[in-house]
């Protein structure tokens, strides 16, 4: 069965999701962040790769992305650092990266690569979904990884149901038609979009992503879905204090 | 008529193209695939289209027998006057043909990317014309090198935003461009060139149709036949080449030449010569050639022609190229130059530094006397009189 999956039965409310940069703010800090991760009591965590062009992230994580390519990360100090933790460490994984990483890394060795590391859920912003259906569902399958569609405000129901059908992890909820990055607050609009979802009864899980900030949003979007991602605000704070300071971003959040 | 250089059903050329896209881009593209045919072929369209291009771009463009170049390198050379559109590219062409598009789908917000400026210029012309807010965005490094057209656009009502990430140029501009599209979905992409997500690379090349479709009768008239026998262009994404090559593309007679811009050269490490630099990729949402590295981290590319200056190019080209139907060349930053200089003294026309990209091939290239070569001037070089100068001055 899929990690998140798994998570899900033992806890689906409330499930605090991190989405940090590997390589940021120092190259070999991803060990570190990860276990820092863990222990602030985070559910899951999203793991993303550096790509030159990120186009569906905003300036936060297009920074932090530059900073980590400057750092020389590349995919197989990536996976090499995956590798040496996959022991230790107990949080599902989920790789967020662009298409173009994954073709030119190779498919088949990308995707065995994914798998040697323990992990089995993929986030790729441009993989749409007439390119899933052709070709990348058959290649996901022979390796047993899954990946992770993203609704938003004006994707069609009829798109929604067929998303849901294809999830196997969860559907990431992209809570306002914009870029990742802190907001600050969630509007009525929001809200009345979040309950739109949650009344279509689907059936996968729900994480809402894009905007979440605080315990505030967080809080907010757990009560419209089965968790939330915090992306930019955590790679603003983690900029700024360090990877020591992570569990005082966390802490605040879960209590 | 079908061609099998027009996109299938998904927007692929053979292996090229596509809609590489996020989700929050997916009701726009859909939108626009679902509608841009049928408004083009409308006879609404085609009238305003025609209408416009008429007595607004000054077409037809004139296809002038350029005497003293074609002695100097033994050949007949025809120059289509692109150049001679309003705002002075071929760029127009399609800023009208989209704006009707926009029109037609209710938009009242223009973006555009731009290198050169070119583009940012004949889409802030439109966007006055019919009275839209237009946003064009540009790298910082080409705000500097194409000035004159940076002012142009704030006189014609236009904000332009400059791109500061990466490499700050064309494929900066267009990242950020599409990034504020993805956070303002009301808007309307005006793309520039023949690239980006399908239907946007079948969508410019039709728009950009009519440069070939008017070479045709041209030709007809001056030759006796509707067919040259080579068609040279430079191409950054493709798109005045892909307007000149349009209606040619099933004609095997018809040589087709792309030209690249190799920047210090080809192998410099600072060249902008996609097809021989870069293997398949996406960019921008096309799976096309693109410069890269080994983990496809994209490749920052070099020319000294803002509007070359993009490390990739646009699918159709990519399929052009693969399938060995059109001949691939470069020429230097020094070569265009040159070749620049050239034309201007040999035939009183001073052309754009991407489109002496095209005119600096001749020297290199086998010509025979009666041989009809039609050049796709594609724009004209007041923009780049200072880079101009400053060679002149070195």
């Amino acid at each position: 069965m899929n990690s998140i999956k798994q998570l899900f039965q033992q806890k689906d409310k409330n499930l605090l999701s991190i989405y940090f940069t590997c390589g940021y703010p120092e190259l070999d800090d991803t060990a570190q962040v990860i276990s820092q991760l863990e222990k602030s009591g985070v559910d899951f965590i999203e793991v993303g790769l550096p790509y030159s062009d990120p186009l569906a992230d905003g300036p936060t994580i297009q920074d932090s992305s530059q900073k980590a390519l400057e750092n020389g990360i590349n995919l197989d100090i990536v996976f090499d650092q995956l590798m040496e933790i996959k022991e230790t460490n107990k949080k599902p994984l989920v790789l967020m990266g662009y298409l173009n990483q994954m073709l030119k890394y190779g498919e088949d060795k990308f995707c065995q690569k994914v798998v040697d590391c323990e992990i089995d859920t993929l986030i790729i912003p441009d993989l749409p979904m007439v390119e899933f259906e052709n070709h990348y569902q058959a290649l996901f399958d022979k390796y047993g990884i899954t990946n992770v569609f993203l609704i938003t405000p004006h994707t069609s129901e009829d798109r929604i149901r067929k998303i849901d059908s294809y999830t196997k992890a969860f559907i990431y909820v992209v809570a306002s038609a914009s870029i990742t990055g802190a907001k600050g607050e969630i509007s009525n609009q929001q809200i009345a979009y979040f309950k739109r979802i949650k009344a279509m009864n689907l059936q996968s899980k729900l994480i809402i992503g894009f905007g979440i900030s605080d315990k505030e949003t967080f809080n907010t979007a757990c009560a419209y879905a089965n968790g939330a991602i915090i992306g930019s605000a955590f790679i603003k704070n983690l900029g700024k204090n360090g990877v020591d300071k992570i569990n005082k971003f966390i802490n605040p959040i879960l209590s | 008529m079908k061609s099998k250089f027009h996109p299938d059903k998904n927007g692929y050329f053979g292996q090229f193209g596509g809609a590489f896209i996020p989700e929050l881009l997916y009701p726009n593209v859909k939108e626009l695939e679902d509608n841009y045919i049928q408004i083009i072929e409308s006879k609404e369209f085609q009238i305003e289209y025609k209408s416009l291009l008429k007595d607004y771009v000054g077409r037809p463009t004139p296809l002038y027998l350029a005497k003293r170049l074609s002695e100097k390198y033994g050949a007949t050379i025809y120059l289509k006057r692109e150049d001679l559109n309003h705002t002075g590219a071929h760029k127009v062409n399609n800023t009208v043909g989209q704006i009707l598009i926009a029109k037609k789908l209710g938009k009242t917000k223009i973006i555009a990317e731009t290198g050169a400026g070119q583009h940012g210029v004949a889409t802030a012309t439109v966007c006055a014309l019919m009275g839209l807010d237009c946003t064009v965005f540009m790298g910082e490094k080409d705000i500097v090198r194409q000035a004159p057209n940076v002012a142009r656009m704030k006189m014609l009502g236009a904000k332009v935003v400059p791109a500061t990430s990466g490499s700050k140029t064309l494929k900066d501009a267009t990242n950020e461009a599409i990034r504020y599209w993805i956070q303002n979905p009301e808007t309307f992409y005006l793309i520039g060139s023949v690239v980006g997500p399908h239907p946007h690379p079948d969508m410019v090349a039709r728009l950009q149709a009519i440069i070939s479709e008017e070479m045709k009768w041209q030709l007809k008239e001056k030759t006796g036949k509707e067919n040259p026998d080579t068609i040279i262009a430079c191409v950054g994404g493709g798109s005045n080449a892909a307007g000149a090559f349009y209606h040619y593309m099933d004609d095997d007679e018809v040589e087709l030449v792309a030209v690249e811009a190799a920047g210090l050269g080809v192998n410099s490490g600072e060249s902008a010569a996609t097809s021989q630099l870069g293997e398949v990729g996406i960019i921008h949402g096309s799976k096309t050639i693109l410069m890269q590295d080994e983990y496809g981290q994209i490749v920052e590319p070099y020319s000294i022609s803002a509007g070359l200056d993009y490390p990739g190019v646009g699918p159709l080209h990519a399929y052009l190229y693969e399938s060995k139907r059109a001949t691939f060349l470069n020429a230097t930053d020094q070569e265009a130059l040159n070749a620049g200089y050239e034309l201007s003294k040999l035939e009183g026309i001073i052309p754009a530094l991407e489109t002496a990209h095209a005119l600096a091939v001749l020297p290199k290239m086998d010509l025979k006397k009666d041989q009809v070569v039609v050049i796709n001037l594609s724009g004209r070089g007041d923009k780049d009189l200072e880079t101009f100068i400053k060679y002149l001055e070195e």
